[in-house]
């Protein structure tokens, strides 16, 4: 039996995973979805701070069994996503720089189990913050590129390897280069680790010069952000573009400023890996919008 | 805008660089300012509860002997690079009482996210 990506999305939200579904511009509920897919249309798979190499039992006692585990459930889809992407925080910070060559590469051993093999990754702080994306670099290339697919343009941004959290002039006149190759009616996809707006700068969830690549972006008419950092769902608009932080695969951690602390939220046994999980986003061209599916870790 | 509130403005918008312009016109040179120091190492602000008063004029002298530390108290919008060899200077004079959160806002490592602390203000 074959099945589509609309009726996979439809039972997916039946089976457990959560369907975004917003008045936010650039986000569609599934009830207005109908048609069958364009060629402009397709699937893709966000998992992000899989912080490999972190030791913590009280918040993750499986943190070496839980991307495996997502990755089986990112195998096991009945739709095939177009490509993965990974937003950041591969690993787990260490000071050793051996250590951290050690934890990269493990990394990407582990997600050459994705049979999916069109992977794009980014960077996080704890990947690339105190040697400056050196290690990193070593492993998975450049920290801020492009690609396109499908009439997307996909733009990746290192708000990281500073570890002050400045994109920096260099990368914003790219940026801007880039963007100028651009239509304004372009359909344009920003990834990246932090927020891009101040979502909460008591807890350092900012890009210190993330408003200058939002103006940008901002004469642009389709302009959708993914990242994660923040280990949790949040959907944010700044004008007409919308961001979408991803949840983690590590542990999740409390609501923006909801208390003084940003401690990561404790394990419960009777709910294993809750707050935990991936996403899929199906990308539609007319109009533009981006449907955005919660997954678990593992299917129930 | 008057002179008082004017002078507010300069003192809380921009710490060590304003200050020293300030400091210039005169404005600063007359107040007795109390210097607190604060060292910042992996991964704690020594002290992190920091108490002053209401219209103190305060300076925050910043010293990391490991790695390069950043402050940043988003609220009272003062913030500072803090480098090892060199001590940073932020000046300011709390205008409002209450519990203002301070952090590292330059990742330092493992234990950087509970790098944090509060400026009391009574």
């Amino acid at each position: 039996m074959t099945i589509d990506r609309r009726e996979f999305l439809k039972l997916t939200a039946l089976g457990g995973g959560a369907v975004f579904a917003s008045a936010l511009p650039g986000c569609a509920s599934m009830g207005g979805a109908g048609g069958s897919a364009g060629a402009d249309e397709f699937y893709f798979v966000q998992l992000s701070d899989t912080h490999w190499g972190f030791n913590g039992p009280v918040v993750n006692p499986d943190a070496r069994g839980t991307l495996p585990k997502a990755i089986a459930t990112v195998n096991a889809l009945p739709v095939e996503p177009d490509f993965i992407v990974f937003t950041g925080d591969l690993t787990h910070t260490t000071d050793d720089p051996q250590e951290r060559r050690k934890r990269l590469a493990e990394f990407k051993e582990v997600v050459q189990g994705l049979k999916n093999r069109n992977i794009h990754f980014l960077a996080g702080e704890h990947d690339a913050s105190l040697d400056r994306g050196e290690a990193w670099k070593e492993f998975f290339g450049e920290t801020h590129y492009t690609f396109d697919h499908k009439g997307v343009h996909f733009i990746a941004l290192d708000n990281v390897s500073d570890p002050a959290a400045r994109l920096g002039d260099e990368q914003l006149a790219w940026l801007a280069a880039d963007l100028a190759k651009q239509s304004r009616e372009a359909r344009i996809v920003v990834f990246t680790h932090r927020p891009l707006f101040d979502l909460a700068p008591n807890w350092d969830w900012a890009t210190r010069d993330g408003a200058k690549a939002v103006e940008l972006l901002m004469p642009y008419q389709n302009v959708t952000v993914f990242y994660g950092h923040i280990h949790q769902e949040n959907h944010h608009m700044t004008g007409h573009i919308a961001h979408h932080s991803a949840k983690s695969l590590i542990f999740p951690l409390p609501a923006p400023g909801s208390q003084p602390k940003r401690d990561p939220i404790k394990w419960d046994a009777s709910a294993p890996y809750r707050g935990l999980g991936f996403r899929g986003v199906e990308a539609e061209a007319k109009p533009v919008k981006y449907e955005i599916t919660e997954m678990p870790v593992t299917k129930a | 805008m008057t002179m008082r509130a004017h002078r507010r403005r300069i003192l809380l918008g921009g710490a060590a660089l304003i200050a020293g312009a300030a400091a210039g016109a005169g404005v600063l040179a007359q107040a007795k300012e109390r210097v607190i120091p604060v060292v910042a190492r992996k991964f704690v602000f020594l002290p992190n509860v920091i108490k002053v008063r209401k219209g103190e004029p305060v300076v925050l002298e910043f010293s990391a002997p490991e790695v390069v530390m950043g402050f940043n108290s988003p609220e009272l919008k003062i913030r500072a690079d803090i480098i090892p060899g060199q001590v940073a200077r932020v000046r300011f004079t709390p205008d409002k009482e209450g519990t203002f959160p301070f952090l590292c806002d330059i990742f330092c490592g493992d234990g950087h996210e509970g790098m944090s602390g509060t400026i009391v203000v009574t």
